[in-house]
């Protein structure tokens, strides 16, 4: 049975949880408002909150211009962009994507072996898979760049998704076999009963109960691949940047930028912000392999 | 129900996984081993043999090391406390009946999506900048002279910006344990009389521990190689430079890959002996 909460002490904790929360927001908050501002506004002396003329300015500056087929954006740009975002979020698009798919394409067949034919070692093996997502990349920064340079990898989209792939692919593998641990093993054993063959039995018993976990699993990487930022920033220049690299492009302050700054980071954080707002639950599985429920 | 046949299929489809990670461990780390053990300087064109233990007797004995791992140390400590201390206070909180719990609870979650080169540099900018930054008008607004965070207290600013990001991750795996809590125990203690301190301590408090221990461990892996944050406020300078950065500037910046690659191999040894206790405690789990 739920506690008599007082009514009085219901506000009491929502005053100060919305307080807490709107805090710790801010500074994403104010740099979404910020980005909509003139760069003169952006630095006004009292701060501006609300009342200022909104422009998009910024963002055509960024070089946030997308043009679909029935709507361009350059309609409200004037001018050259600054930089190219299109072309980082593209980047950022293929190697988050693209090495999250590699990685379950490579872990899933692991996963659902360790999962349902679990043998002797298989813990070892989980645990192990673990142990090398902990390697501090430092450490082998210097071999890789190497080998990289060698087989002329370097700032290639292909280079960067085997690297993304490789340091995801523990918590992919990780994920993965968690999720399939719950899938009962006796619901097999009732369709081989029925007269299911093995190709059935994966097609129309396990694929089905399989694929939630598999999403959330794609979802939560393509998050952490997004914003990874060792690797990106070492090993792309230009032609595969993606927008950690675009972001930091801005590190170095350049007359009045903190409009056009807003506006860069604002682009480069909104796609994975409503993403990410899906996935809280899968982080918590994700990010602590099981040890927290 | 695992015939041979079946073990022997499990065997093909684990191997393709097994061998990539055993590829990306080994290789680039036995390189990273080789070279510690050569004068290798490649800007000047040394590349000498066996010099023994000599580049990781200079990185350990130079003073840049200690400082970095005094640095490193102070970093993390500063991040770790601030995170677990808020994040046991937030998920507390947001495990209150509030109205619009989860509204607060996407805001309390959202920097840790937030990639790490976009949060250092909005801090540093929007937030931290003495001029404009929003907490030099806070300071200006109580009459106080505006600080210049990351000049004046370089090491310290990072620390919020990293305890920022971390923050949501201790808190959302903190009340994902609160809220497995027997509320029964919480309101039998509470009609026998212990007030909120003695509930916290000794109900609360012993439930978290294992979650707190995940998070520390965790966080200690992640915050041991922070680097873009860094990179794009500090460069490393005034006092901020982590052990990894330390080692990234010997490595690509200086260019003498033997002694950073003795400090990567030191990197990579301390980095282990955090991860066997997380190990322990994952295998554990494991077995249920």
């Amino acid at each position: 049975m739920a506690r008599a909460i007082s009514t009085r002490s219901k506000i009491t904790f929502t005053a100060v949880a919305w307080l807490i929360g709107l805090l710790i927001f801010f500074p994403i908050l104010w740099t979404m408002l910020t980005s909509f501002k003139t760069e003169a506004q952006a630095i006004a002396d009292p701060p501006v909150v609300f009342g200022f003329d909104w422009t998009l300015e910024n963002y055509c500056t960024v070089g946030f211009r997308p043009n679909l087929y029935f709507f361009d954006f350059n309609e409200f740009c004037e001018g050259a962009p600054r930089s190219e975002y299109m072309r980082f979020l593209w980047n950022s698009v293929a190697i988050a994507v693209g090495s999250t798919l590699l990685g379950i394409v490579i872990a899933v067949p692991a996963a659902w072996a360790m999962a349902f034919v679990p043998g002797r070692r298989t813990k070892d093996i989980l645990l192990w898979m673990l142990s090398t997502k902990m390697l501090p990349a430092v450490g082998v920064l210097y071999p890789i760049n190497l080998i990289f340079v060698e087989a002329d990898l370097l700032d290639t989209h292909f280079g960067l998704i085997v690297v993304m792939t490789l340091i995801n692919l523990p918590i992919i593998v990780w994920m993965l076999y968690t999720y399939f641990r719950e899938i009962p093993g006796e619901i097999l054993e009732a369709a081989r009963m029925d007269g299911a063959g093995m190709g059935q039995e994966i097609f129309y018993v396990l694929a089905p109960m399989a694929v939630p976990g598999i999403a959330s699993t794609i979802l939560l990487n393509i998050i952490l691949a997004w914003n990874e930022a060792f690797w990106t920033l070492n090993l792309t220049t230009f032609d595969a940047a993606p927008l950690t690299q675009f972001i930091a492009g801005y590190s170095s302050p350049e007359g009045n930028f903190f409009a056009k700054l807003s506006a860069a980071s604002t682009a480069a954080i909104a796609p994975i912000l409503v993403l990410g707002w899906f996935s809280q639950k899968q982080l918590v599985r994700g990010l602590t392999f099981g040890a927290v429920k | 129900m695992a015939t041979r046949h079946s073990r022997g299929i499990a065997r093909i489809m684990i191997t393709p996984a097994v061998i990539v990670l055993l590829g990306w461990m080994l290789v680039p780390l036995v390189m990273t081993l080789w070279f510690s053990f050569h004068d290798y300087r490649p800007q000047r064109g040394i590349y000498e043999c066996c010099v023994g233990f000599e580049n990781y007797a200079r990185f350990l004995g130079s003073s840049s090391f200690l400082k970095a791992v005094f640095t490193t140390l102070i970093m993390l400590g500063g991040s770790l406390g601030i995170t677990v201390i808020g994040g046991i206070f937030l998920a507390i909180l947001l495990n209150q009946p509030i109205w619009g719990q989860g509204i607060v609870r996407v805001l309390v979650i959202a920097p840790f999506f937030v990639m790490p080169t976009v949060s250092a540099l909005v801090w540093k900018n929007m937030m931290m900048d003495p001029v404009n930054g929003i907490l030099a008008h806070v300071w200006a607004a109580f009459g106080a002279e505006p600080v210049s965070w990351l000049t004046d207290v370089p090491l310290f600013s990072i620390i919020m910006i990293v305890s920022w990001q971390w923050l949501p991750f201790a808190t959302l795996i903190l009340l994902t344990a609160i809220q497995s809590l027997d509320s029964e125990q919480l309101e039998a203690a509470e009609m026998d009389g212990a007030g909120p301190v003695p509930r916290f301590v000794s109900i609360i408090l012993p439930h978290l521990a294992r979650a707190i221990t995940v998070v520390i461990l965790i966080e200690t892996i992640f915050l041991l190689s922070i680097f873009a944050e860094i990179f794009v406020t500090t460069q490393g300078g005034l006092g901020t430079k982590t052990l990894t950065y330390l080692i990234y500037e010997r490595v690509m910046e200086s260019q003498n890959v033997g002694l950073g690659s003795a400090g990567g191999i030191l990197a990579v040894i301390l980095a282990n002996i955090i991860a066997i206790f997380l190990m322990r405690i994952v295998g554990k789990n494991l077995d249920r």
